[in-house]
């Protein structure tokens, strides 16, 4: 039946597409817009707990420094080098998403299988990535070049402090009344503070009472424990966001590979999950530029 | 009765003519079309890959403070509008549309801007300089 020529032309009978879009787009725009007000204001209460905390934030170039392959067989430390892969596999699959699309406006089948093949890679590749950072940021970087770890003063602060034969060399050490314990008038201050039983006879940290990694109490990289609850919440948050795009990506693999869109002849269920797959992309430009960079 | 209704319905959807899509929105092109698509597509792709690469030259290099977040920001908002415009094809809607997107993230700005300012009151960061 030609529905098309019956439908209304009118402005007010449905007629007419809002915004020359059709419904599914339109309402994708309208959650991903949503969506960006919720990732904003977790971004805004990042920084809004940060430049109130009053104490040294985490530097992430201290945090963020493991490799896969480089940390474990030769201990090399690449500052912030992996989570720019990251970057990169998410833009990638972001550049193989709008391929899909643009082979679907082509009605080319097999080049929407292959991109929608690519895409799906790059997030569980994406994802993979993730979970290999969580891991290293939760156990801690024993040994490591920059942070050893971090003890517990007697007031309730946590100090960090550097590996070395140097005994307790403290970092950031800034307790919460905000007196900087590593200025050279501070040391007598800073020797009471530091509890007995954290020092060996020799001078050096006792491994016992080592914070090592990060919970949600304490963690080694700052002094407030909101540096490692957000870092959970936030890319954990947007994780999730890309573990639901390769699950809706794997749907319209499958609905490409079994001719489903084909028949249907448009590829648009393409566009709607890439303008999703897209916006997860440009979170992470954010998250990026916000969590590992400033 | 409501039988009738349902084959209808589920007819339409099959034919692919279903009110809820209009003929006249599908979008397909040809090849020829495809060629300059792809080669923005690539084009943008470039320009990303440069731009976050020149943020990693950035945080070795220049030190920290106002002037290095700004320009990491402005970074930032240039990808995304590549991202958004490019990826999304934001560019290629409607004027309205463009509009019903951005305007209400305007105020998102005021609010990150208000909350960084307030925390810097509060704590002893100051404002962009960490």
């Amino acid at each position: 039946m030609a529905q098309t020529a019956t439908i209304p032309k009118s402005l007010w009978d449905g007629g007419r597409k809002p915004f020359k879009a059709t419904y599914g787009k339109l309402m994708m725009w309208f959650f991903l817009m949503s969506d960006a007000f919720t990732f904003s204001t977790l971004l805004a209460v990042y920084g809004v707990i940060r430049f109130a905390s009053g104490t040294p934030w985490a530097n992430p170039e201290l945090v963020f420094t493991h490799f896969p392959g480089l940390y474990e067989l030769f201990h090399i430390e690449a500052p912030l080098a992996f989570v720019g892969l990251m970057t990169f596999i998410l833009i990638a699959s972001s550049v193989t998403m709008v391929l899909a699309v643009e082979a679907g406006h082509r009605m080319d089948q097999k080049a929407v299988e292959k991109y929608m093949l690519w895409t799906i890679l790059g997030g569980v590749a994406f994802l993979s990535c993730q979970a290999y950072e969580w891991y290293h940021f939760i156990i801690g970087t024993h040994g490591a070049h920059h942070i050893a770890g971090a003890i517990h003063l007697l007031d309730g602060t946590v100090a960090q402090f550097m590996p070395g034969d140097g005994g307790l060399q403290i970092m950031n050490g800034v307790d919460h009344l905000g007196v900087n314990l590593m200025a050279p008038e501070n040391t007598a201050l800073f020797q009471q503070l530091v509890p007995a039983a954290s020092l060996l006879p020799d001078g050096s940290v006792n491994p016992e009472v080592i914070i090592s990694g990060a919970n949600l109490t304490v963690n080694q990289y700052a002094q407030n424990p909101s540096f490692a609850n957000l870092f959970f919440f936030i890319t954990g948050f947007h994780g999730t966001h890309v573990a639901s795009g390769v699950f809706l990506n794997y749907l319209i693999y499958k609905w490409t590979k079994n001719g489903e869109l084909q028949r249907r002849g448009h590829y648009e269920m393409v566009e709607k999950v890439g303008l999703y797959w897209h916006f997860v992309d440009l979170v992470w430009v954010f998250v990026f530029t916000f969590f590992y960079l400033v | 009765m409501s039988d009738t209704h349902h084959n209808a319905h589920s007819k339409g959807y099959d034919n692919d003519q279903s009110p809820y899509t209009h003929p006249d929105i599908h979008t397909h092109h040809d090849e020829a079309a495809g060629v300059t698509t792809r080669k923005k597509i690539w084009q943008v792709f470039w320009i990303l890959f440069i731009l976050t690469a020149i943020e990693f030259v950035i945080a070795f290099t220049v030190p920290r403070g106002a002037f290095r977040n700004i320009t990491y920001i402005l970074m930032t908002l240039v990808k995304a509008f590549y991202i958004v415009g490019t990826f999304m094809h934001l560019k290629d809607e409607v004027k309205s549309l463009i509009m019903t997107i951005l305007i209400p993230l305007t105020f998102v700005l005021w609010l990150i801007l208000a909350l960084l300012i307030e925390g810097g009151f509060y704590g002893k960061g100051w404002f962009l300089g960490l």
